[in-house]
């Protein structure tokens, strides 16, 4: 055989899974960036007493289809005076980005891209704030004053809490001991415990960090369309605003891949360790039959047929995928899907309940102004950040004079919880005794 | 095989983005080049095993110290420097330059190929895929054998910070960071 | 922006701005400038130096109109001034042209009058607070008032057919008697209010990002309110106790039990509270008054033909906005001399310059909507 051709079939035969992986990510994550949208929009329309999408498709469900065939056929509008190149570049470098990054991510003990890499976290980390440079390189590409404004002030809040997420990673990374993904969620199956138990204050930090480094709300001023300054996706229509959409959303997934892996024990299930918890392997597919059974029940009420047939169908995906999950148990030749299957399931729960925490986040609270958005990330979440670390490291270093893990964290959360509520009364007070008049200094400079 | 061509495709990246970066107008041009030079870079240190350098690479180089770049030349309008800037002999020094650094280059590699070892100063390589991991392995001789460069290091870049916010400070109607 | 900012300033200042100054043009069309707005910031990097405001977008000539209509003929036209709170136009007109004529509406019509002006109150205000939570970034408080709003909107459908311009209110009383069922859709209204105004509190006030967007934020002391001539909730969040439903009462006011709410600080922050508890109080009004609505007619005595004797009247009212006036002028005839509306948005929106001078970009979009200006209002 053709020597070449041989080595190609052999690179296959060893690559494949990779290979199928990274394919998978690149074509569905867009699709379910696109429906993480529609979750978004139905989410924000029952917490504001309306129902959202409903034309497009039985419940609005291919709402996110519309929009990308809209969005593909819209005329590719390019301002005058821009850099071709830049502009084209820009958004492909933003989804790009996340993308690669969600390639080191594991959605079960063995479902990820790059086959854990050591420095798992440390690349997903990485990767994922190379999507700055699509933010500048599309501000400066729409060759308009206000748009670079947008894009540098955008950049200078990633950059800013992008530090106060890093520090409350390293803390989860001192509890863990290694940088790789599998071996971080091995750690918490080891000692038993989900680290969000271990250091509260971390993943509150975390999410903090993690909400404005997507540019959602609060923390959203250079997206607003209210505000003055126009934003650095302003000049951009089309699919290629959708692909910085698209990119921002599947960051959200990605930073809430980092933060289920590392605070909330990644594809373990609650009580991992516990051996009279087992029955809780069965909860994915019971919780998938009894979901198919609340939609049969739905299904019954509602007012219109293709609702209705709409609820049926939802039901029969339920009872797919829990016959997904409950055939391995039966099937021993199977026995072996298992870990793998619930593991999914519960890693993708978790990454759902932190994205559902954006977005309730979102629209329950109002807009900072950015100047108190840099004060907020600059004054108190980095400090709080770095004593949080400080207060990990000396709890390990009494961990390592003989003193139990929890008996060595609860004072120094306490600790830093005390240090957290003199930050935020000092910051009240600051808030309460100035008034803009009288802000001599530059709020700008971090 | 893989390896080779990994390498060739990386190099071959490198080289073609390094001489697009010296070579284009606009500045931003440039800039991006340069980005796609550093990436391709990472991905030979990946190949050699050096984990944690790629990353290294990608977080500081490309994330932190690009991203100034880009910084400087969007807010330094150098379209409108460069009008000012005539220097006619510019095409004659590159050559010399080319001409010069190309002959020592060309020399060292062709007269270290007949010393053993390849004129490298190891002579016996890690085997890459062989190595111990990269981060625990630089974390270990950073806190124990280099802790005190590294705090003069850290030192210096407080300096540093404390003097940008200043310099930034001082300036009056300077309003956007 | 066809013409640059500088020949901009040639013209109109005849100086050119400083070389650090840039001018920042929020144009007529702005999400947030509530209606056709220009408004032209000058800007020393982040602070706002000054204002300008181009107004006339939305100017239609009703003082103009009004001196070829019929006085009943004319009053339609009131409605369209401050369409967010029409019944409360109406409600001035008819009184001022009642006054020219000397005669009072009767007590039934008076009664029913004051309700549905407080429900245009809590509904204006409604408005307002949607969407200056939406300008802040709240998303959630627009679709809450807007629920509440639907149902004062309903009540307006039912007792004279329209929702928005309402035409409510006839010289000399009302057209239309109330419906069956009117006391009953006030009373559960404004049962389900306090809860929900409750729901708006929990959601913004004690909120920290809604206490920084606002606190401090555009200030108006009571000094500057006087000076400027500003009224309503922005003369009264500077501590000022000034409500004409108290000080000079007109239709039924003198008759019920409420407070005046006031502030302290004169800013942003106060105005979101004087505003609230202003919707309480409606609230309250409009429970006393359904108790008690007296029998009687609901036309005073008017003729056919409005001719008012010779003379003018300058009638004022306390509209959601603040003071609405009315100097009417009458030759005599049937179509008035001159018809001259003191409205309170145009009066309000000239303290945006003081209010706006020392802070950033950001909080201008903040104190455009704590204003309450509608231009409907302000261009006429």
């Amino acid at each position: 055989m053709n020597p070449t051709l041989h080595s190609l079939l052999q690179f296959l035969q060893t690559w494949w899974v990779e290979l199928t992986c990274g394919v998978v990510i690149v074509a569905v994550v867009p699709l379910i960036a696109g429906y993480v949208v529609l979750v978004e929009r139905k989410l924000m329309a029952d917490m504001q007493a309306r129902l959202g999408p409903m034309r497009v498709g039985p419940h609005g469900l291919l709402q996110p289809i519309a929009d990308a065939v809209k969005l593909l056929i819209k005329e590719d509008i390019i301002p005058a005076d821009s850099d071709k190149l830049i502009f084209w570049l820009a958004p492909v470098i933003s989804m790009t980005a996340a993308l690669t990054s969600m390639g080191a991510i594991a959605f079960g003990p063995s479902f990820q891209v790059a086959r854990d890499i050591n420095i798992g976290i440390l690349f997903v980390l990485g990767v994922s704030s190379l999507g700055f440079l699509g933010i500048i390189l599309g501000g400066w590409a729409s060759n308009s004053h206000y748009s670079i404004l947008g894009a540098l002030r955008s950049t200078a809040q990633l950059v800013s809490y992008e530090t106060a997420g890093g520090l409350a990673v390293i803390s989860g990374l001192l509890l863990s001991g290694t940088l790789s993904i599998s071996g971080i969620v091995a750690a918490q199956e080891k000692q038993g415990v989900w680290f969000i138990f271990l250091a509260p204050v971390a993943v509150f930090i975390y999410l903090v960090a993690s909400i404005a480094e997507t540019n959602r709300a609060p923390f959203d001023l250079p997206e607003a369309e209210s505000e003055l300054v126009a934003g650095y996706m302003t000049e951009y229509s089309g699919f290629r605003w959708a692909l910085y959409f698209l990119g921002e959303y599947a960051n959200m997934i990605v930073v809430g891949s980092i933060a289920t892996t590392l605070f909330l024990g990644g594809w373990l299930r609650p009580f991992p360790n516990v051996h009279w918890l087992n029955w809780l392997d069965y909860i994915p597919a019971v919780a998938m039959l009894l979901l198919g059974v609340y939609s049969i029940y739905r299904a019954g009420k509602q007012p219109v047929k293709v609702q209705t047939g709409f609820m049926w169908a939802v039901a029969l995906a339920c009872f797919a995928t829990a016959a997904v999950f409950a055939v391995p148990w039966f099937v021993a030749t199977l026995k072996f899907v298992i870990p793998g299957l619930n593991g999914a399931f519960w890693f993708l729960l978790k990454v759902a309940a932190y994205i559902y925490v954006f977005m309730w986040l979102r629209f329950t609270l109002p807009r900072y102004r950015f100047d108190q958005l840099m004060h907020l990330g600059w004054y108190i979440l980095i400090p709080l950040a770095i004593v949080n670390v400080f207060a990990v490291g000396i709890a390990m270093v009494l961990e390592a004079l003989g003193w139990s893990r929890w008996l060595a964290l609860v004072p120094t959360t306490i600790v830093t919880l005390a240090f957290a509520a003199l930050l935020v009364r000092w910051h009240d007070r600051r808030t309460e005794s100035a008034s803009t008049a009288s802000l001599a200094q530059d709020s700008y400079a971090g | 095989m893989l390896d080779s061509i990994l390498f060739y495709f990386f190099a071959g990246v490198a080289i073609v983005s390094a001489a697009l970066m010296v070579t284009r107008r606009n500045a931003i041009h440039s800039a991006v080049f340069l980005i796609t030079t550093l990436l391709a870079t990472a991905g030979i240190f990946l190949q050699l095993g050096a984990e944690f350098l790629f990353i290294a690479q990608i977080i500081l180089y490309v994330g932190g110290i690009m991203v100034l770049f880009i910084f400087v030349i969007m807010l330094v309008r150098l379209d409108v420097a460069l009008h000012h800037l005539r220097f006619r002999m510019k095409n004659l020094v590159v050559i010399l330059v080319i001409a010069v650094l190309g002959a020592e280059a060309g020399g060292i590699i062709y007269y270290a190929r007949s010393l053993p070892g390849h004129g490298l100063f190891i002579e016996k390589m890690a085997q890459a895929d062989k190595l111990a991991p990269n981060s625990e392995k630089l974390a270990q001789s950073l806190f124990h054998s280099y802790l005190l460069p590294f705090e003069i290091a850290s030192v210096l870049l407080l300096v540093a910070m404390v003097g940008a916010v200043i310099m930034a400070k001082n300036k009056k109607g300077t309003e956007d960071s | 922006m066809a013409d640059t900012f500088q020949d901009d300033a040639l013209r109109n200042h005849g100086t050119l701005l400083g070389a650090d100054e840039l001018v920042l043009n929020m144009g007529p069309q702005h999400p947030s400038t509530h209606g056709v707005l220009r408004v032209k910031l000058k800007l020393d990097g982040e602070r706002v130096r000054g204002t300008e405001c181009v107004i006339g977008y939305l100017h239609r000539g009703v003082e103009k109109i009004a001196e070829n209509r019929t006085y009943q003929q004319f009053a339609p036209y009131v409605d369209r001034m401050d369409y967010v709170a029409a019944v409360s136009n109406g409600l001035g007109y008819c009184e001022a042209v009642e006054k020219l004529l000397n005669v009072e509406a009767p007590p039934r019509a008076r009664v029913i009058r004051t309700i549905l002006t407080e429900l245009q109150r809590i509904a204006s205000h409604l408005l307002w607070l949607g969407t200056h939570a939406l300008d802040i970034g709240a998303l959630t408080p627009l679709f809450y008032c807007m629920r509440e709003r639907e149902e004062i909107l309903k009540i307006f459908e039912r007792y004279c057919g329209a929702r928005l311009t309402t035409h409510a209110f006839r010289i000399g009383g009302l057209q239309y008697e109330s419906y069956d069922g009117f006391e009953k859709d006030v009373e559960r209204f404004c049962n389900d209010f306090e809860r929900r105004i409750q729901e708006y509190v929990d959601l913004l006030t004690g909120n920290s990002i809604w206490i920084g967007r606002t606190r401090n934020v555009g200030v108006l002391n009571a000094a500057d309110c006087i000076a400027l001539g500003a009224s309503g909730p922005i003369l009264r969040a500077a501590g000022v106790k000034w409500d004409l439903r108290k000080a000079q009462p007109y239709a039924a006011y003198d008759q019920y039990k409420f407070e005046i709410p006031t502030g302290t600080n004169g800013d942003t922050f106060d105005r979101y509270m004087v505003r609230i508890e202003e919707m309480r109080q409606s609230r309250l009004i409009c429970l006393q008054a359904i108790e008690n609505i007296p029998e009687g007619a609901i036309m005073g005595k008017v003729g056919k033909v409005i001719k008012p004797p010779a003379g003018e009247i300058y009638h004022s009212i306390e509209a959601p906005k603040g003071i609405l006036g009315y100097y009417v002028v009458s030759d005599g005839g049937t179509q008035p001399y001159r018809v001259r509306v003191r409205p309170p948005s145009f009066i309000n929106l000239q303290a945006l310059d003081k209010m706006v001078r020392g802070h950033l970009v950001a909080d201008v979009v903040a104190i455009i909507g704590t204003l309450d200006i509608v231009l409907g209002e302000v261009d006429r």
